[in-house]
């Protein structure tokens, strides 16, 4: 007993040692800032190499534009290669392998594209057959792409009956996706109904091209390391071994059309899981940028000027499942959505500049005319302790019962059962005769249990995939792919309806019917418990200027970076 | 002894072919989802990716896949890291993680050995008391709190050696000797306590009474009976550092088996989680073997065949 204390006493003094070691580096200055984006491209780079070090989180999993499913690689993909559209600096598509615009039709449903001129690093030049090729063996259910029906589906003209058919066994026909190459220069897109958010989507790195003769050629070996890759991005991969590789580099692509833009020559990205050795590896010297740091990491580097922070356009909410009896009532809901604190949460358990919310939209993501889609509604269902105590007395009332019990299911990690254990406590102590069994399980295992509905309330969050709030209010519709909770509400169902369709070319109705649909859905129906919008902190040498960083997508651009030398 | 080593191997092979069947049955009882996407995917694509891994296939027939797969040595293709072979990606892992555990045993055990001895041989000294404290850092503390300090202070603080990483021998140091603590701990407290039993035994007193020297005692007669129960402790501990810590890997930021196979887990990279147990258990027998045939070389007495009978 006594080796134990002495063990333990041990321990955390040298823990504490660590922890405190880790708070003395850096100066404390300004407050956490939003990155601009692209600014202080201008200073000296004169006689600086220009070279950027970084760590990332995790190894690229594939870089074929068709399989890819997570950031990394969309991230890595985004630097190498090009679309239709690229995300500029300020998070807005703009025409890339496009000549400008497209030729729109009356119907708002075929697109042409007039392609530049630009090449592969074979030098073959990027033609319209190389994306019909790709959207083609996106679709191909052969092919398996996990996003390519996921971007596609019910978005571009065939996509959704060729998926369904190849579930069934059936025949299909890849021809018959809407895209098609006029000649090697114009490139026909039709979609299935007017999309608002169509330079999004053709920005989106499962929309980019892939030269068919070299795919082929290379058949399983594709994108399985550098070499069997080809690029027509910035930059093109000098070294990257396989998938699992931890190190690849980087090298500026000469063949780019916009080379003249490029001004970094080198990227060296390594991987470095742990978050705490991330940091030591900046405090050493070895890198310019860490990858995400953990939260426990972000107080000790408060107000330091190397770190980054920024709003994510990721929400965290508790999803009620509405089959559940007691959860069908709306006052129960209504209770549990308002009976936690959500600013003590963020202050306090997660610390690390992540924010309430009080919506499930989220703010910093889009804006009509320099407004944020946050500025209508703000706040629509916050904490009240008292009004969720008499929300919840009268759906006890209704329901005939004096206590409930639910299953909340959560995550595994520390940092997960932290947070629930939290909004237990609160829900227990505001709402009595509420008793929550916490479920903690893997991300593998709630994701399979969502998909079966096999819960009562879970806390899960999301990431958009595109820039309008749609990627949000498209998940709560009826009977829809990722509602998986039973919610329902006519009214919410037409105003999305009309926000994907007649209303797809009308920014300001659009807008608004969506700004709707959301106060709907939280304010009269409280169809889910919102919980924080997630912030994101990097370390980055302040001599690195001109990052771009993304809300949905890649991470990272890379174009307009430059080395600047030290003051 | 060659008939016992074939039969040795022969049972290597039937227990890896159980050790493979469990592992293959047990991870279809593993709840959720292989698919890092499947909030996204749809019920018509979810069938399409399930076809595309042969999940869609009843379990036996899975099974009979495997295992025929596995006699060809093909053990598949990792679902997280796309046309990554699972062979390729231990073959690749595993050196690195053979290298750390390696040298980490071989510190530790020699470290440990002669702390062991010297506290023996000088008990109830400082020399003594000071290897009891060192045995009992390395056993209660964890090896990521020495890795943490190492890699803080003599990597960033004083600037000694790389932080990070696995690009040459000096990067190894820091892991190495985190890595270590653990079995300099075991190795000094067991080498103490047989040493002592053994120097107390009638053959060290007549060796004494011979007029042996101090050195002679300790390394020639009393170190070799020393070292068998080691033997049998050390055993073990090799497979546990040589597959890989998860911790040391993951905070040196080393490309090795440890952390890659946690992850798998948690992902349900099935064919990865299959291939790395096949790989430690194989790792796990061949250990056992090398430990049994270790007695006979350190004791003559004890006979691999089992006597004559």
């Amino acid at each position: 007993m006594k080796k134990s204390k002495f063990s333990f006493l041990l321990i955390l003094t040298l823990v504490f040692s660590l922890i405190l070691s880790a708070c003395s580096g850096g100066d404390n200055k300004a407050g956490d800032e939003k990155p601009e984006d692209g600014e202080g491209t201008t200073g000296e780079t004169a006689n600086v190499p220009q070279e950027l070090r970084m760590l990332d989180s995790s190894a690229i999993p594939t870089m074929d534009s068709v399989l890819a499913e997570g950031s990394t690689s969309f991230t890595y993909i985004n630097n190498v290669g090009e679309g239709l559209y690229r995300l500029d600096q300020n998070h807005k598509p703009v025409p890339a392998l496009a000549d400008g615009e497209p030729q729109i039709s009356d119907d708002n449903l075929v697109y042409t594209f007039k392609l530049i001129d630009s090449k592969w690093s074979n030098g073959e030049p990027v033609t319209a057959h190389d994306f019909v090729f790709a959207w083609q063996r996106a679709i191909d259910p052969k092919t398996a792409s996990p996003y390519g029906p996921y971007m596609m589906g019910g978005k571009i003209k065939g996509a959704e009956a060729i998926t369904e058919a190849g579930a069934a066994g059936k025949p299909y026909d890849v021809t018959t996706l809407g895209v098609k190459a006029i000649d090697d220069k114009t490139l026909e897109v039709t979609l299935e109904k007017p999309i608002a958010y169509w330079q999004d989507l053709f920005a989106f790195p499962t929309f980019y091209p892939q030269n068919q003769k070299f795919v082929e050629e290379k058949g399983e070996a594709f994108a399985s390391n550098a070499e069997n890759l080809l690029y027509n991005g910035p930059f093109v991969m000098e070294t990257w071994e396989s998938t699992d590789a931890e190190e690849w580099v980087l090298t500026k692509n000469p063949n780019y059309h916009n080379a003249d833009q490029v001004k970094l020559e080198k990227i060296t990205v390594n991987v470095v899981k742990d978050s705490n050795s991330a940091v030591n590896a900046f405090e050493a010297g070895e890198t310019d940028m860490t990858g995400l740091l953990s939260s426990d990491l972000v107080p000790a580097y408060e107000g330091d000027e190397r770190m980054l922070s920024w709003m994510e356009a990721t929400v965290f909410w508790i999803k009620m499942n509405q089959k559940n009896e007691a959860l069908a009532n709306v006052n129960i809901r209504k209770a549990i959505a308002m009976g936690f604190n959500k600013e003590d949460l963020a202050a306090s358990i997660l610390n690390n500049g992540s924010v309430a919310a009080n919506y499930f939209v989220p703010k910093d993501f889009v804006t009509l005319d320099g407004e944020d889609f946050r500025e209508k509604h703000g706040d629509l269902i916050e904490f009240n302790a008292e009004e969720a105590k008499k929300y919840w007395e009268t759906g006890l009332k209704e329901l005939g019962v004096d206590k409930l019990e639910l299953r909340y299911l959560g995550g595994d990690t520390e940092a997960a059962k932290k947070t629930d254990a939290y909004i237990k406590n609160q829900l227990e102590t505001n709402l009595p005769g509420l008793t929550i069994n916490l479920e903690s399980v893997p991300f593998a295992v709630r994701l399979e249990r969502d998909n079966a509905m096999d819960y009562d309330l879970q806390f899960a969050g999301w990431g958009p995939d595109y820039g309008n709030a749609l990627s949000f209010t498209d998940l709560w519709i009826t009977d829809g792919g990722s509602n998986r909770m039973g919610y329902s509400n006519e009214k919410y169902d037409q105003l999305i309806k009309d926000a994907q369709g007649k209303l797809a070319t009308d920014e300001k109705a659009q807008w608004e019917a969506q700004q709707e649909a959301e106060r709907i859905m939280l304010e009269e129906d409280a169809g889910l418990a919102p919980v924080y919008q997630r912030a994101a902190n990097i370390l980055l040498n302040p001599n690195v200027k001109g990052l771009a960083i993304y809300n949905y997508g890649p991470d990272y651009s890379f174009q307009w970076v430059t080395i600047e030398g030290e003051e | 002894m060659a008939k016992y080593l074939l039969k040795r191997v022969f049972y290597m092979f039937l227990t890896l072919f159980i050790i493979a069947s469990l592992t293959f049955f047990l991870m279809k009882i593993i709840p959720g989802t292989p698919f890092a996407s499947a909030n996204k995917l749809g019920p018509a694509q979810m069938e399409i990716m399930k076809a595309k891994y042969g999940l869609d296939q009843p379990v036996p027939v899975q099974y009979a896949k495997y295992i025929g797969n596995l006699l060809q040595g093909d053990l598949g293709i990792s679902f997280q890291f796309n046309n990554r072979s699972v062979t390729d990606m231990m073959v690749g892992r595993l050196g690195p993680s053979m290298q750390l555990g390696a040298q980490a045993m071989i510190l530790g055990t020699v470290v440990g050995i002669l702390l062991g001895i010297f506290a023996a041989l000088r008990q109830n000294t400082w020399v003594d008391y000071s290897s009891t404290f060192i045995a009992v850092l390395g056993k209660s503390i964890p090896n990521f709190v020495f890795a943490g300090l190492l890699q803080y202070y003599i990597g960033v603080k004083l600037g000694w050696f790389p932080v990070l990483f696995w690009r040459g021998f000096e990067y190894t140091i820091l892991p190495t000797i985190a890595l270590s603590m653990l079995p300099i701990a075991i190795a000094a407290r067991f080498m103490r306590t047989e040493m002592i039993e053994v120097l107390g035994s009638d053959y060290i007193m007549l060796a004494k009474a011979k007029g042996a020297s101090f050195f002679e005692i300790a390394f020639k007669h009393a170190l070799r009976n020393a070292l068998i129960p080691l033997v049998t402790v050390l055993g073990p501990l090799a497979i546990s550092l040589m597959t890989g810590s998860l911790v040391i890997e993951k905070i040196f930021a080393i490309p090795g088996l440890g952390e890659q196979f946690v992850k798998s887990i948690t992902l349900n990279d099935y064919p990865v989680i299959m291939g790395t147990t096949i790989l430690f258990a194989a790792l796990f027998v061949v250990i056992i073997l090398v430990v049994d045939i270790l007695y006979g070389i350190i004791d003559p007495r004890i006979r691999l065949s089992g006597g004559n009978k």
